[in-house]
């Protein structure tokens, strides 16, 4: 793996703070600066402290350590920060944690997600043989298919990820689509490995997966979680992946497009919470959208933040599980559904089953569980289609 | 020193001195314009010299070709006339000072030509340029010189151009297809009056684009709108190529309104009017040039030239008048965005 | 310590003090090239009674204290010292009342301007304020406790003086309101009618008190934004052109700056000119008195209105200029700090030249710019120069140049912006010895226990 070479260049921050607000400059939209509010944890006082530490002038400490993997890589500092190196700043992260694995010096609930990564395959450690569990006779992938739906960990294991990764699998079934998936072969896709900095596992994750997907002759991927999307989009390539990846918004908001797919009827006030991996690293702000507005009785109402504004729900790197962000009312998950609330919306549509269950959680923190419900986009679809059976 | 290939005879053999006659910033009648352009001629004083915009027009009016806006230049700089002001004509020296510093994509024999001007990588995207794209360059390194015109700096151009050239050559391309005027009338017109020889084949992007919409045939949704063409000073180098302004918009569902200023008559975009003459006559042309758009029923104004967006896209914008350049329109045509926009 | 610390988690919480060597170590530096000392606590209060808690507690355990927004004045202002306590005033962050009609606000001591203008602009969109440019997480108060300008000082003067009233926490802990406000609801004087009290704090470096409160005049927001551009080769020149172009009292701001890189700015020196009007009419009519103001310079080619690209317009428009942070990273080293002088106007082509020579002399780039403040009374001269922070010989020329700066300027009469201490001590050795008595007897009358931002406005 190729290391981002931040050693050189991670001095180059001013600490101006851009990195903290969003576009109109509203609020703080750095998710632990808005959750710690010390300098600290923003980008600015991240990179400060890791140069520090490479200067010598900080040591280690797992405090040091946890202020470095509070950062979700949400990506919103890249967007505001006003300097050319504006781009690298998730790599020059990245890379710094990758020396602390390395060092072995990482806060015990980073390790404790690469070891379940490592002999389980997930990180939620949960026994290989259940990855399908949840899929209820779905059809495994069989050369001739068109797509490989790629699951993902979450969706394999969660709760709430096993009922979006039905509500699509109906809708891939209701449209005709050939798909199918890996099942208990299926393995993480590492893209949180990758942004935790554990870069031998996350090469050994991508070439089991590469060469899988080789062997059965895979050429189109849908992936259910914007963070696999991302690493199979954007970091496999490099490592010999041959084939196109999709993610699951994109193909639906092709068949309701192609009217494969005909939303009913569905009366909803939503508003739409864009994934990190899926908007601010990807541009895929769209086709989420399309699909909602394609929904007869579906009124979409924006957040104030949204598109490359969007405040992360706080679970990005391994935080959906980690939880380094967790506790009060600052949390971002708990923020975002707040504002998401402020819309007057009565669902909150999410695209990632890292949001879905951050959302799912903090909804009932909030004790808005009566009043703003979290759904996947393919089970607001879903509803839709069942309305019309009605 | 490459020199202007300039046929007194011509001149002396004129009667109509056009050239003079029909300039839209000085008021002469024959006669006056006789004399004076023969002092221009004999290298004598004029006040011609002193009170030209540097619009280009007269390359247009001339009907022999004699060349006799560059003539004005060569004059104006032996006489040490400053068209604009020192610390402008500082900035454009510094500005397109070769530094190293340029661009290119897999430049092949077919490639596009930016010039100098990032903008114009932003506008050639799509389905309009994907058979030539990624072959381009862009930087000072390939910046065509024209804009000296304006700056009485004829030697600049005469010095600079051969390396221009090679440069071009040196990326082992054969045919350059410009997206400006300036460029495409450096290499047209302005080097072959220096008998500087050009060897790759110069060909203008309204012909390019002509080509690719005629094969995007079934993509294209006709705009049905009404358009008023700003026709910049450079197109006066190239007014063979007008033609296609009439072709493209034929293909795309654009009217060309009549209205005055327009063709022959076009007017200044009034950026050098304003930093060299002052608020009146800047406003003034502006002012009369979009007024007349306004009045002839015009949706959008269609620029060629980047350069004119600055200075009057906004202006536009602010009477109601949607400013686009003929890349953009003719991408809205076949259903892409609009890549460069004002917001007012 | 670790009592002091105990006692500032029963103030705020544990969430939001730290003895942490991270925070301890952050807090304990700026981004420009000042000595850094670390802190011993970081404490984040939301309320002013916790404020005033943590003053008391800092009187009694006689521990120094440093007000802090968020750090950008550049000149280590913020840099405890001598130790003690931190205190971020960023969480004290809401927005407290608009009153449209006298056109003012009223903010907690931690509330950005970055905020600010979010909120007028949804919420009161005829209003603004004088935005510095100076990034977004700059507090109000800070800004105007170091006499900040903004994007309205060339028509209203320094920020400070657009200051409507204060609520103060005193050294000693008491809670105490500056202005109209002390005696009303209202927040529409600072001072006038009563003795101008605002004195005591404003331009003191967070030495008499703690900013709990502050009320802010607002201003017009015009409908539309132009920008001109006027460029001369002739430093010796400006001071007449500013007073042209004062005279007309049409612009809305003036700077004018002057840089080696780009190329295409070098040898210049660009006069930005802002404009806003309601309408077309008014836009223009502004644009030609401007222009026919200089008309003479147009003419005898010293001086021509540049075209601007779009882009660049946008750039120079966007307030707060997010490009004039990038300047830090020009040569990828993350690092520049400017010594800001306050000059009149004559002085310009002398630190106009300055400037350069000094960049010549230190081999380290500059940028010289200048903002207009009040019509033309005096100007903001910024002598800036860029400096690689992993450089640390780099980091000491640039050091020696702004000190060379410094001391120029003050023997020319100028009077130093947000000094660093070493800068305080050039402006104490250079003033009335009277003057210098009065501040050294203010403060020490109200902060007997010499616990506020102790080492700044200290006279020997």
């Amino acid at each position: 793996m190729q290391q981002q070479d931040y050693v050189s260049q991670i001095h180059r921050c001013f600490r101006c703070g851009y990195c903290k607000f969003p576009t109109d400059y509203s609020s703080f939209n750095c998710p632990p600066y808005k959750r710690f509010r010390f300098d600290t944890y923003s980008t600015g006082g991240r990179l400060w402290l890791i140069y520090g530490w490479l200067k010598g002038e900080i040591e280690w400490s797992e405090r040091l350590a946890e202020v470095l993997y509070t950062c979700t890589t949400c990506k919103n500092c890249t967007e505001q920060c006003p300097m050319r190196f504006a781009p690298d700043i998730v790599d020059w992260i990245v890379g710094a944690r990758s020396d602390m694995v390395e060092k072995g010096r990482i806060p015990p609930r980073v390790a404790h997600f690469f070891e379940s990564v490592y002999g389980y395959g997930n990180p939620l450690k949960l026994l290989r043989s259940d990855r399908a569990a949840w899929a209820n006779g779905t059809k495994m992938y069989a050369s001739g298919d068109e797509y490989l739906l790629y699951v993902g960990c979450l969706g394999s294991y969660d709760e709430n990820g096993q009922k979006m990764a039905r509500s699509l699998v109906d809708m891939l079934n209701a449209a005709g689509v050939s798909f199918g998936i890996l099942g208990s072969d299926e393995e993480c896709c590492g893209n949180e490995i990758y942004m935790l900095g554990e870069m031998g596992l996350f090469q050994n994750l991508v070439e089991k997966n590469n060469q899988k997907f080789k062997e059965l002759g895979v050429k189109k991927i849908v992936a259910i979680c914007p963070h696999g999307y991302n690493a199979m989009k954007n970091r496999y390539p490099a490592l010999g992946a041959s084939f196109e990846v999709y993610h699951y918004t994109q193909l639906l908001a092709d068949l309701v497009k192609g009217k494969k797919l005909k939303p009913f009827q569905s009366k909803a006030k939503v508003t739409y919470q864009d994934p990190c991996f899926l908007g601010r690293y990807n541009n895929i702000y769209d086709e989420p959208r399309q699909i909602l507005q394609s929904i007869p009785g579906v009124e979409l109402m924006e957040m104030e933040k949204n598109r490359i504004d969007a405040f992360c729900c706080g679970g990005g790197s391994g935080n959906f599980i980690m939880d380094l962000l967790a506790g009060g009312e600052e949390s971002p998950a708990r923020v975002r559904i707040r504002e998401a609330y402020a819309t007057g919306a009565d669902t909150l549509a999410v695209a990632c089953p890292s949001c879905l269950t951050m959302f799912t959680d903090a909804v009932k923190s909030e004790d808005l569980e009566d009043k703003l419900a979290v759904k996947d986009i393919s089970q607001i679809v879903k509803e839709s289609l069942t309305a019309k059976k009605k | 020193m490459p020199e202007l290939k300039f046929d007194k005879a011509k001149c002396d053999n004129c009667k109509a001195i056009s050239c003079l006659v029909k300039c839209q910033y000085m008021s002469l009648d024959k006669s006056e314009a006789k004399k004076e352009w023969q002092k221009v001629i004999n290298g004598e004083d004029s006040f011609v010299l002193e009170a030209c915009v540097t619009c280009y027009a007269c390359e247009e009016y001339c009907p022999f070709g004699n060349h006799p806006f560059y003539l004005i230049v060569e004059r104006q700089e032996e006489k040490g006339i400053l068209p604009q002001s020192r610390p402008i004509t500082k900035q454009a020296i510094n500005m397109t000072t070769a530094q190293g510093k340029f661009l290119v994509g897999k430049p092949e024999k077919t490639a596009l030509s930016f010039c100098a001007i990032p903008r114009l990588y932003t506008l050639a995207t799509g389905k309009l340029f994907e058979d030539v794209l990624p072959s381009w360059v862009l930087g000072t390194e390939f910046f065509c010189q024209a804009m000296f015109l304006h700056f009485a700096r004829m030697s600049v151009i005469k010095e600079n151009l051969p390396q221009v050239i090679d440069n071009i050559w040196n990326q082992g391309i054969r045919e350059v297809i410009f997206l400006h005027d300036e460029c495409y009338g450096t290499f047209t017109k302005l080097a072959p009056a220096y008998g500087i020889e050009v060897p790759f084949k110069p060909i203008h992007y309204f012909e390019h684009i002509y080509k690719r919409l005629k094969e995007l045939k079934n993509e294209i949704k006709p705009l049905n709108v009404k358009a008023a063409y700003h026709r910049n000073c450079s197109a006066r180098l190239v007014p063979e190529t007008d033609h296609f302004v009439d072709d493209i918009f034929g293909l795309i569902g654009v009217q060309r309104i009549k209205r005055e200023y327009d063709h022959e008559n076009a007017l200044c975009c009034g950026g050098l009017l304003m930093t060299s003459k002052g608020y009146d006559l800047g406003h003034d042309v502006q002012k009369r040039n979009v007024d007349d758009m306004v009045k002839s029923g015009a949706g959008y104004c269609v620029f060629n030239c980047p350069a004119c967006w600055d200075p009057l896209a906004e202006k536009v914008a602010r009477r109601g008048i949607k400013p686009i350049h003929i890349i953009d329109l003719c991408k809205l045509a076949i259903g892409e965005k609009q890549a460069v926009e004002v917001t007012v | 310590m670790s009592d002091v610390y105990e006692a500032l988690v029963k103030i705020v919480g544990k969430d939001y003090a730290s003895n942490h060597h991270e925070e301890r170590y952050f807090y304990g530096r700026d981004p420009g090239l000042m000595t850094p000392h670390e802190a011993d606590c970081v404490v984040m209060p939301k309320t002013t009674e916790e404020v005033q808690e943590i003053v008391k507690l800092a009187n009694k355990e006689k521990v120094p204290i440093v007000p802090k927004g968020a750090g950008l004045a550049l000149t280590g202002l913020v840099i405890p010292l001598k130790g003690g306590i931190v205190i971020d005033m960023k969480r004290m962050d809401r927005i407290l009342e608009v009153n449209e009609g006298a056109r003012y606000v009223v903010v907690e001591g931690g509330v950005t301007h970055g905020a600010l203008r979010d909120y007028l602009n949804k919420h009161h969109p005829n209003l603004r304020n004088s935005l510095p440019e100076s990034p977004p997480i700059t507090t109000i108060a800070a800004n105007v406790v170091i006499h900040g300008q903004g994007r309205l000082t060339n028509q209203y003067g320094f920020n400070s003086d657009m200051v409507n009233g204060l609520e103060v926490v005193l050294p000693t802990g008491e809670v105490c309101k500056i202005g109209s406000c002390s005696v009303g609801p209202y927040w529409f004087s600072k001072g006038p009618p009563l003795p101008d009290l605002s004195g005591l704090f404003l331009g003191w470096l967070g030495t008499t008190g703690i900013l709990t409160k502050v009320g802010l005049k607002l201003y017009p927001k015009k409908k539309i934004k132009d920008l001109e551009v006027l460029v001369t080769d002739k430093e010796d020149l400006i001071p007449d052109i500013i007073f042209k172009i004062t005279h007309t009292e049409m612009v809305e701001d003036l700077a004018i700056w002057a840089q080696e890189r780009p190329l295409m700015f070098r040898g210049n020196y660009h006069i930005n000119i802002f404009l806003t009007a309601d309408s077309e009419d008014e836009l223009e009519m502004k644009r030609k008195m401007v222009y026919d103001s200089v008309q003479e310079y147009v003419d005898s080619k010293d001086a021509g209105f540049m075209t601007i690209n779009l882009d660049m317009r946008r750039d120079f428009m966007d307030n707060p200029q997010k490009s004039m942070t990038a300047f830090a990273d020009v040569r990828r080293g993350g690092g520049f700090e400017y010594a800001g002088p306050i000059i009149p106007m004559e002085l310009y082509p002398e630190c106009a030249r300055k400037v350069a020579e000094l960049a010549i002399k230190h081999r380290v780039v500059y940028g010289g710019s200048g903002r207009v403040i009040h019509g033309g009374h005096c100007m903001m001269f910024s002598f800036a120069y860029t400096f690689n922070r992993a450089d640390l010989d780099e980091m000491g020329r640039a050091r020696k140049a702004l000190h060379e700066a410094a001391e120029f300027v003050a023997d020319k009469g100028g009077v130093l912006w947000k000094p660093n201490i070493d800068e305080q001590k050039i402006m104490m050795e250079r003033m009335d010895p009277n003057t210098l008595k009065l501040m050294t007897d203010i403060k020490k009358l109200l902060d007997p226990n010499g616990i506020m931002n102790p080492g700044n406005w200290e006279a020997k």
